[in-house]
């Protein structure tokens, strides 16, 4: 196990992706002393400031002192460098969450559907009725029955995840189900559920990590893209896609409000990408790569 | 004598850092000459394949030839670029696989398939080509030609395919032709059709062919000369009958003591006592289909009948699709048969159902052919062993007591109880899988091809293990096979299965010295060096 610890570890994309998400995730865990302000304050003498702009700055202990506005402000005076920090908050969150419920209930479904052959008729052609909902239609109507919360929105965005998962789960389980360990296992008497958890999950985890990262992506985007068609979570709270779609409006006089968040967002999203590429390399020996001179 | 077609001079190659060994193959040198065979003999590691792939220039990257010289006629194929040396293969070198069906192209009929290279390597028009391909098709004693060439390699079967294999890499009159274990994914009836064609074809059209394999049966078979491969060192060459016959290095004495005698031993105890397993009128059948697809039955085995007494091995030999591992299955309960009895001693194995199939499975073993899958790779091999007693309530230390008992009793060290499966090699494995077994107790132990998978010289440690077994708890084994040599040295009485029927059983020494059915006679003709007694030359 260790050996495939730091195998893992020696590749690049791993390392890049883990270097640019761990800053990621300290930015977000120390948030308020990073300089920043209540993202929610408004100091109206300062909208609409470019960034870099040395200012007097009223903060929310009506307190007067200069302050050099890193991003600027937006059209009401708040300050973007604390809205686009304390943002990184609800994305990496959103990301992380949605990828470990989804994986949580989508191997669970796909273990039972690919061991179980009876279970798998029925549960596979549910699957494929989610799968018929393009998920950001589901996750708007979720989002729109229940309120805009942070809950609501990462289960919106987790529920058409699962069908995925479900479907990589399965096929991977179908074919761990016909490995001779599995039948040496049947024939010294392990019950079911101890074959399940004890020889077929830790023999599919390695694809499934690297799936869960792709699914963390598409979560952070999934929430930006709500958030800035308004559906996602309330204005006040401080997300990327919040803070883009306010910034939509004064684009043209204003372009910064959109930049940051936006070049946040990507990073994130190509730094989570790039890690689960990593793992791919590594953990998944159907993609190994072989140096053939053919 | 004329110059040799393949010249292989003091060749050594590297293997990358951090691989098991510096070099894949030291100093090898040997000519193959017009019309001859040479075989290049060894085990698994022993970089047989690599030597082939060098000839080829079709090593991977990061392999490469440190040293020597590989002389194609008066070619140096070591300083050839690429085009040049796709321009040599196929047309100069032939190469058959192993495997017929990963060869092939599966969307591509076979006929297009020689059509192909016909097109690339000649100037012959299409009607010539189609004509030529037929009449290689003809050679290679393909059944209608015409419908061959129309189709796709997945409508043929194993034989056939390998058979358009032979077609494809003698059809451009290669001066060298190299065959990678050709026959090792076949059977033996099929495998001795296919080795006579090689032969035939070979003497025919005067190629000379470097023959890769690690079956002594085969060496016997085909070969004119011989260069035997341990460790990538040469360990001995010459002709067939001086190294099979007088080997003067002790590995090759070794090796060809290794292969069991075609001719079952004089004395074999007979074993009275009422049956453990006796199983009447077993049979299983698949039926496929089902909402959108037509129903399709498939027999898979009928009317089986087994006794096994006491201390007693039976074997049950066949080829592929044979239904010996469908009997197999059944008795261990991983499938269900769909028609017959199965007593345990007192117990209606077919009938049980939960605790008392539990408690069943607890008396009947079984022991897989591949030792590569047949361990969770992700489990150490001691939780493995002691997973069974632990399913039937035996606390841990006591299981893990009798592991590192039982690890001893198969010759392997205790200490090694907390290793993953990955660091063992295929014999190893299967003294562990053995163990796993034995953890439990049983009274029957099944061996589906449970050496199969394994270097001669590893079967034949196995093999020696498992007689001590038995002797030692007088367990009853059903030992499944296609080798018939190892049929004949372990079974105390045989049964012959074909297409899910037994065609013939009785005493091992009876049914090999008198094989009364015409499918058990052509099974014992097509063994592979029938004429070479091993174990007695080395002796």
């Amino acid at each position: 196990m260790n050996a495939t610890f730091k195998r893992v570890l020696k590749n690049g994309a791993v390392r890049f992706g883990l270097i640019i998400l761990s800053v990621l995730f300290f930015i977000a865990l120390s948030a308020p002393i990073l300089g920043t302000v209540d993202p929610a304050w408004l100091d109206a003498v300062n909208m609409n400031q470019k960034p870099m702009a040395q200012v007097d700055w009223t903060g929310p202990d009506n307190q007067t002192a200069p302050r050099t506005l890193i991003m600027g402000t937006d059209s009401f005076g708040r300050d973007i460098y604390s809205r686009v920090i304390y943002g990184a908050r609800v994305s990496l969150t959103v990301g992380v969450t949605v990828a470990i419920v989804s994986l949580i209930i989508g191997t669970f479904f796909g273990l039972m559907a690919g061991y179980f052959r009876r279970v798998d008729a029925i549960l596979m052609r549910v699957m494929d009725g989610m799968m018929a909902i393009p998920g950001i239609l589901l996750a708007i109507a979720l989002v729109a029955a229940w309120g805009a919360r942070l809950s609501t929105v990462i289960i919106a965005i987790a529920v058409p995840e699962i069908p995925r998962v479900t479907r990589l789960v399965r096929s991977l389980v179908l074919s761990i189900r016909e490995e001779p360990y599995i039948e040496a296992a049947v024939s010294i008497g392990t019950p079911t559920w101890k074959i399940l958890l004890k020889h077929v999950l830790p023999n599919s985890i390695a694809p499934m990590i690297v799936q869960g990262t792709y699914v963390c992506a598409s979560a952070i985007l999934l929430e930006a893209i709500l958030s800035f068609l308004g559906l996602g979570l309330p204005s006040e709270i401080p997300t990327w896609g919040n803070i883009m779609a306010e910034a939509r409006v004064v684009f043209s006089s204003a372009p910064h409000n959109m930049w940051f968040p936006g070049v946040f967002l990507g990073l994130t999203v190509l730094a989570v990408n790039v890690l689960g590429d990593g793992l791919r390399d590594t953990l998944d020996p159907k993609f190994n790569k072989r140096g053939g001179a053919r | 004598m004329s110059a040799p077609v393949l010249s292989v001079r003091d060749v050594t190659i590297a293997l990358p850092h951090g691989a098991d060994r510096e070099h894949a193959v030291e100093h090898i040198s040997f000519d193959v000459n017009a019309g001859e065979i040479l075989c290049l003999l060894g085990e698994s590691g022993s970089g047989k394949s690599v030597i082939s792939f060098s000839v080829m220039g079709l090593l991977p990257d990061n392999v490469r030839v440190a040293s020597g010289e590989i002389r194609l006629g008066d070619v140096n194929l070591l300083s050839l670029t690429p085009t040049q040396l796709r321009e040599i293969r196929g047309d100069d070198v032939a190469m058959i696989f192993q495997e017929p069906m990963t060869a092939l192209n599966p969307v591509m009929t076979c006929g297009d398939q020689l059509d192909e290279l016909l097109a690339e390597h000649t100037e012959l028009s299409m009607s010539e080509r189609k004509a030529k391909t037929l009449a290689m098709f003809e050679a290679v004693k393909l059944p209608e030609p015409e419908r061959i060439f129309s189709s796709y390699p997945h409508q043929l079967s194993g034989g056939q395919r390998q058979r358009i294999m032979i077609a494809m890499a003698l059809i451009l009159e290669p001066k060298l032709l190299i065959a990678d274990e050709p026959t090792t994914a076949l059977d033996v009836t099929t495998q001795a059709e296919v080795l006579t064609l090689i032969k035939t074809l070979q003497r025919e059209r005067g190629t000379a062919v470097l023959f890769i394999t690690h079956d002594m049966g085969v060496v016997a078979e085909i070969a004119d000369r011989v260069v035997v491969l341990q460790h990538g060192k040469q360990v001995e060459a010459g002709n067939k009958n001086q190294v099979l016959r007088e080997p003067r290095e002790a590995y090759t004495q070794m090796l060809i003591a290794s292969v069991p005698g075609i001719e079952p031993p004089a004395e074999r105890q007979t074993h009275a006592g009422s049956a453990v397993l006796a199983i009447k009128g077993l049979g299983k059948t698949y039926s496929s289909g089902g909402w959108f697809q037509k129903k399709r039955e498939t027999v898979a085995a009928r009317d089986v009948n087994l006794a096994l007494r006491p201390g007693e091995t039976v074997g049950i030999v066949g080829e592929s699709g044979s239904g010996k591992s469908t009997v197999a299955r059944c008795i261990t309960r991983l499938i269900d048969p769909t028609m017959g009895e199965m007593m345990l001693g007192g117990t209606q194995l077919d009938t049980v159902h939960r605790d008392s199939l539990k408690l069943a499975r607890k008396r009947i073993q079984i022991i897989f052919q591949d030792p590569y899958r047949s361990l969770d790779p992700r489990q150490r091999v001691g939780e493995a062993i002691i997973e069974g007693p632990l399913n039937f309530g035996v606390s841990r230390e006591v299981a893990m007591a009798r592991a590192r008992e039982l690890m001893s009793f198969v010759r392997l060290s205790p200490d090694v109880l907390s290793r993953y499966p990955n660091e063992f090699s295929g014999g190893q494995r299967q003294r562990i899988s053995i163990a796993r077994a034995l953890a439990l107790d049983p009274e029957v132990l099944i061996c589906d091809e449970a050496v199969s998978a394994l270097d001669v010289s590893v079967q034949a440690q196995v093999l020696k293990l498992l007689e001590e077994i038995q002797a030692k708890l007088n367990l009853s084994i059903l030992f499944i096979t296609h080798d018939l040599r190892v049929a004949a040295q372990i079974c105390d009485r045989v049964i012959v299965m074909q297409k899910g029927l037994v065609v013939e059983e009785g005493a091992t020494r009876d049914v090999f010295l008198s094989p009364q059915h015409a499918y058990t006679q052509r099974l014992l003709a097509s063994a592979p060096g029938r004429g070479f007694e091993f174990h007695k030359a080395a002796a």
